[in-house]
C-alpha cells in the first residue's frame, strides 16, 4: 500500500466538507467494531479487536517480580506495542516507526492516569512482591485508527484477564496454572478515543486513507466528563473553540464505545 | 476560586518562575538560545538549512524540522542514563509538531534544518523549557517563521489551577492530586501542542488556555527581548 495519492486526498476532503466519507459513514461514525476475548490460551487476558479491516491483537501477561523503588506497595504495569510487518506493506523489518512507540505511551498513560487497574490491590507483600501487569499490543492489519483499536483490545484483555497461581514458598509465578481472581479494575471505564482533524471536520475512527492526509490528531482518554490523559498528535494548529469541539465529542464517544466493549466481552 | 491557595515556593498560582533567556550561548551554531524557568534550564542549538542526508530521506517538496530532546544525565536528582530514551523520543517529536505550524521550512526543499535541544537543569516543565529555547534559537538562526510559540506547563493541584508547575508540585499528595497539562499555544493562541496527565473536568481545562495566554504574554515578551539584545550588540 503506497501512501495515498494526492488526488484521493483532495476528494476525501471534499467529500468531508459535505459531511459525507467514502464509505457512507457519518464523520462521528465508527466502523463496525468487533471485540473478541481469550483469543490465545496461554495469556492471562487477550483479545482481537476489529474496526472495519483493521485489525490488533492484545495481550496480558503477569508476573510476580519487585516493586519499582517509588511504589513500593503497588504493582507495575507495562505497555509495549509492535506494529507486526505483516500489518502493512508499507513496514520493514528494523526498527519500530515512531508511531508505534506513540501508541505504546499514550495508552499507558491512558491506563495508569486513569487508575484503570487498581495497582495497590496488585501488591503481594510491600517492598518485596507485585504482580507485573504487562500489556502487549500488536498489530494485524492496518487500515487506519491503530490507537483506539488499542486501546478497546487493552480494556477487553484487562477485563477478561486471571491472575496466573503463586507458589508462596518459591515466590514465583506459576505459569500456565490460573486463579479465578480477577485483575482489580475501577468503576469506571476510561476509554481513549482520538479525533482527526480533516480540513475543517472531526473525524473519528478514520481509515488509512484519512489517517494519511490527517492534519493533527488529539487521544483523549476520559469517563463521565473526566480527562485522565490527552495527546496532540501532528503538527497542524487548533483553535481553543476547536478543542472544545473534540472535548465534546470525545465525552459523548466514549459512552457509546463502553457499551459496545461490555456487550462483547460478556 | 481562593486566592490564599499556598504553592511550595511561595508563588502567586499564575506567576511563573523567573525566567531566563538569552541567545547566542552556541558559538559554532547558526542560531542558539537558552532558556529557564527558575531551576529548569534548556540550550537548544541549530544547525541549517543544509542537505539532508542521506538523500533518500529528502524530501523534494519541502523542508525537514528535526528535532532533538535530551537530558543530560546530572540533570536530575537520581543520575539518567545517558542517550536516548522512549520518553525523549517522544518529546522530541512533541517538540517538532509544536514549531512547524510557525517554521517556514517548505521554503527549504531537500534540506533539513537540525534543532538539537538539551536539558541541563531540571526541576518540571523541561519540555516547556525546551521548546521556548528551540523556537528563540530558531529566530536566531534566521529561520524564516510565520510567529513565534510559548510553551508553559499548567497545572492542577487538587482542584487549583496553577501556571509553570515545579517537581514538588507534580508530585502533588493532596485531594485529588496532581494534573500536569504542558501547553504551546502561538502568539495569536493557537494551539500547536497540548498533553495532559492527571485528572480534569472538561469545563476547567478549557479554563487551562486563559492561564497559558496570560503566561505567553510574559514568555514572548522575555523571547524578544532576549533577540533584540543580541542584535543591538552587534
Amino acid at each position: 500500500m503506497i501512501e495515498t495519492p494526492k488526488i484521493t486526498g483532495d476528494r476525501i476532503k471534499e467529500y468531508l466538507s459535505q459531511g459525507k466519507r467514502f464509505d457512507g459513514r457519518k464523520t462521528n461514525e465508527f466502523r463496525k467494531i468487533t471485540i473478541e476475548t481469550g483469543v490465545s490460551k496461554n495469556a492471562e487476558g487477550s483479545a482481537r479487536v476489529r474496526l472495519g479491516n483493521t485489525e490488533v491483537l492484545v495481550g496480558v501477561k503477569l508476573d510476580v517480580t519487585e516493586p519499582y523503588a517509588d511504589s513500593q506497595s503497588e504493582g507495575n504495569l507495562m505497555v509495549t506495542a509492535e506494529f507486526l510487518t505483516m500489518s502493512s506493506s508499507r513496514l520493514d523489518l528494523g526498527p519500530q516507526p515512531f508511531e508505534s512507540l506513540e501508541l505504546a505511551r499514550v495508552i499507558d498513560r491512558g491506563i495508569r492516569e486513569s487508575h484503570l487497574i487498581d495497582l495497590h490491590g496488585l501488591c503481594i507483600k510491600e517492598r518485596e512482591k507485585v504482580w507485573n501487569v504487562m500489556i502487549d499490543i500488536y498489530s494485524i492489519n492496518d487500515d487506519g485508527n491503530l490507537l483506539d483499536a488499542a486501546g478497546i483490545g487493552a480494556i477487553a484483555a484487562l477485563k477478561t484477564a486471571k491472575i496466573p497461581k503463586y507458589n508462596e514458598e518459591t515466590g514465583k509465578t506459576v505459569f500456565g496454572e490460573w486463579t479465578d481472581k480477577r485483575i482489580p479494575l475501577s468503576k469506571d471505564t476510561p476509554i481513549s478515543l482520538t479525533i482527526h482533524k480533516i480540513g475543517n471536520s472531526l473525524i473519528l475512527d478514520p481509515t488509512k486513507e484519512e489517517e494519511d492526509i490527517s492534519e493533527t490528531r488529539v487521544t483523549v482518554c476520559s469517563a463521565n466528563g473526566i480527562v485522565y490523559s490527552l495527546q496532540k498528535g501532528e503538527s497542524k494548529e487548533l483553535s481553543v473553540e476547536e478543542f472544545q469541539e473534540i472535548l465534546n465529542l470525545a465525552e459523548k464517544t466514549e459512552k457509546k464505545i463502553y457499551k459496545e466493549i461490555e456487550t462483547n466481552i460478556k | 476560586m481562593t486566592t490564599e491557595f499556598k504553592r511550595p515556593d511561595g508563588r502567586k498560582i499564575n506567576e511563573l518562575r523567573k525566567i531566563t533567556a538569552k541567545v547566542g550561548v552556541v558559538p559554532n551554531a547558526d542560531g542558539s538560545a537558552i532558556f529557564g524557568f527558575g531551576d529548569t534550564v534548556a540550550i537548544a542549538a541549530v544547525y541549517g538549512p543544509k542537505k539532508m542526508h542521506p538523500q533518500h530521506s529528502q524530501n523534494p517538496e519541502k523542508g525537514t524540522l528535526r528535532c532533538t530532546y535530551n537530558m543530560l544525565s546530572f540533570s536530575v536528582t537520581e543520575r539518567i542514563r545517558p542517550g536516548p530514551s522512549r520518553r525523549s523520543q517522544e518529546i522530541s517529536k512533541i517538540t517538532e509538531w509544536a514549531l512547524q505550524p510557525v517554521v517556514m521550512i517548505d521554503d527549504f526543499p531537500g534540506n533539513v534544518v537540525d534543532v538539537h535541544i538539551n536539558v541541563i537543569q531540571a526541576n518540571a516543565s523541561t519540555r516547556c523549557a525546551g521548546i521556548n529555547a528551540a523556537v528563540m534559537a530558531l529566530a536566531h538562526a534566521g529561520i524564516p517563521m510565520k510567529n513565534m510559540v510559548t510553551s508553559v506547563s499548567i497545572g492542577k493541584l487538587d482542584k487549583q489551577l496553577v501556571t509553570d508547575l515545579i517537581k514538588e508540585e507534580e508530585d502533588w499528595e493532596e485531594g485529588e492530586g496532581p494534573t500536569d497539562i504542558p501547553i504551546t499555544l502561538t502568539d495569536d493562541g493557537k494551539i500547536t501542542h497540548i498533553q495532559l496527565d492527571g485528572n480534569i473536568p472538561m469545563k476547567q481545562l478549557m479554563e487551562t488556555f486563559e492561564l497559558a495566554k496570560e503566561a505567553g504574554k510574559q514568555i514572548h515578551e522575555a523571547q524578544v527581548k532576549a533577540l533584540k539584545e543580541a542584535i543591538e550588540k552587534k
